[in-house]
């Protein structure tokens, strides 16, 4: 099979997380993983974003496939239920929004910025030295903020990927979920042909 | 097994519309409908089953279709 342009998408999520590492308002730049799968799936009924340009998806892919790090097991039937998929979702989206509040508390100068990364919502791991200063401290919090986001997402990822196929992720991914229901909102199930 | 052609069978009620086993398919024999489930094309699946491998969440299987 011909690789195409965006089979190498994987190397701008690695370089994502590690840009991360030395420069925190690189963060924004994921913002773009959060819109296009929302705007793809909206405008074109479709979910090319999981299919083809998720550069996470095929980190998995690659870590666990060719690299090996994965058992290749079956993923729990509770994992890939409904309820567990939307539960994610929903729980994800909570963490999303206190993030937001956090921003706006910063923002109004009811809080100050903290320079820390979140790891999977709980511990709070040092980064000060990925903030030089220069932008409004709302601006770095949300960076804070999101790239917690992606390297706790990374993180489970990276965990469910080793335990059972290398891309389980997708299966409880919560941008995976919410663009699926978009489809599913807006499927019309073909005519069935007349049977000839 | 039987004499039966090899298929692969997608259990759509579970699955993520990942896209995973579309990549993998030698034939290209099977295609995410509008980002809702995976299809397989009959006629061109030969049952390799790569695409079960590769399935995150493991809804598919190779079955011997009936005659």
């Amino acid at each position: 099979m011909k690789k195409r342009w965006y089979d190498y998408l994987w190397i701008a999520s690695a370089l994502y997380l590690i840009l991360g590492f030395f420069n925190i308002l690189f963060a924004w730049l994921g913002l773009l993983c959060f819109f296009l799968p929302l705007i793809i799936s909206i405008t074109t009924g479709s979910k090319a974003y999981c299919n083809r340009y998720c550069g996470r998806g095929q980190l998995f892919a690659l870590l666990g496939g060719r690299f090996g790090l994965s058992r290749q097991h079956d993923i729990p039937r509770w994992m890939k239920s409904k309820w567990f998929r939307c539960g994610f979702l929903l729980f994800f989206l909570v963490m999303f929004g206190q993030m937001l509040v956090n921003t706006a508390l910063v923002f109004s100068g009811a809080r100050d910025l903290g320079q820390a990364v979140t790891l999977l919502w709980t511990f709070k791991l040092p980064w000060h030295w990925a903030y030089h200063g220069g932008v409004s401290p709302w601006i770095a919090q949300f960076a804070f903020g999101f790239y917690s986001v992606m390297l706790t997402s990374t993180v489970l990822g990276l965990v469910t990927m080793a335990l059972f196929k290398p891309r389980s992720w997708c299966v409880y991914c919560p941008m995976g979920t919410m663009t699926q229901l978009i489809c599913r909102a807006e499927y019309r199930p073909e005519r069935k042909k007349t049977a000839c | 097994m039987g004499n039966g052609k090899r298929l692969a069978r997608v259990d759509r009620e579970h699955c993520v519309a990942c896209g995973c086993c579309v990549k993998v398919c030698p034939k290209g024999a099977i295609g995410v409908v509008r980002g809702v489930f995976a299809r397989v094309e009959e006629a061109l699946c030969v049952g390799c089953g790569k695409c079960a491998k590769a399935c995150p969440a493991s809804v598919i299987e190779v079955e011997v279709a009936k005659q």
